[in-house]
């Protein structure tokens, strides 16, 4: 057990190190791989995955999730707004529209797929499709 | 004008510090915006995962600190298992103007954005003199 909770530092750094071997593409999600906003980060939690963003000042009624099969998509628009006759000192935050896809290694229950956005971090829950799961056989 | 453009990543800017820590885990720049209206500064800071009982504003010595600490527990029991960014605290110093009305600074959270109002010291307001 690390000192201090850093999660993500020891996969970062390998995949980092993978990528300057040659790109990565986190089974191949096509155009929009890694590089799309927003940056996602994958957890798995037993046969289910979960999908997190950070979406700072996004108003969630201007996000729209949708999920088919193994694909998830992502879109939205974000906008920064100054009110009328202020002056900008400085300017880092950044606005405008993205759509992302990113597909999954399982199907998803599409009907228990839940969104949660708290605090600018978006989750979104996919449950795996019930006939997506493996089956044991038994030895009769 | 908004919602024109394809938003690009920018990525997480971690922080190099001065002094030593002592606060385990990493600490990243959250993204700043500083506009100026007539009777007020507004920083805009960009924290996501920060709750706004976790957000620390000091001022000390005309700097202003704003620290966020986010909460890890949210990642405790599940797996990571494929990651595009890297999560810790936020921590960014501004410097003051002495024309800041330090006793009526506010500050707000809202979807991840720290908004702090700074409103100008009284004295140095524009003031509108009536010509009798």
């Amino acid at each position: 057990m690390p000192l201090f909770p850093d999660p993500f530092g020891t996969l970062l750094g390998l995949q980092n190190a993978l990528d300057a071997f040659r790109r990565s593409e986190w089974l191949q999600s096509g155009p929009s791989a890694s590089g799309s906003y927003p940056p996602l980060n994958v957890f798995r939690k037993g046969d289910d995955f979960t999908l997190v963003a950070e979406l700072p000042g996004v108003a969630s009624s201007d996000l729209d999730i949708q999920v088919k099969g193994r694909t998830v998509r992502l879109s939205g628009s974000k906008s920064v707004i100054y009110p009328e006759k202020a002056s900008v000192h400085r300017r880092e935050r950044l606005q405008g529209r993205f759509d992302r896809s990113i597909t999954l290694p399982i199907e998803v229950d599409q009907e228990n797929a839940t969104a949660q956005f708290r605090d600018g971090i978006l989750a979104i829950t996919l449950p795996r499709a019930e006939r997506d799961k493996p089956r044991s056989i038994r030895i009769g | 004008m908004s919602g024109s453009q394809e938003m690009a990543v920018r990525e997480k800017q971690e922080l190099a510090r001065q002094e030593e820590q002592t606060v385990p885990g990493r600490h990243f720049l959250p993204a700043a915006d500083i506009f100026e209206t007539d009777d007020a500064l507004t920083l805009l800071l960009e924290m996501p995962g920060v709750d706004r009982n976790n957000v620390d504003v000091q001022i000390e010595n005309d700097v202003l600190r704003v620290e966020g600490k986010i909460d890890y527990t949210a990642y405790k029991d599940i797996e990571p298992v494929y990651t595009e960014y890297n999560i810790g605290h936020y921590t960014r110093s501004f410097t003051l103007s002495n024309k800041i009305d330090r006793d009526g600074i506010t500050a707000r959270v809202e979807d991840g954005v720290l908004a702090l109002t700074l409103p100008k010291a009284k004295e140095i307001l524009p003031r509108r003199i009536a010509v009798s």
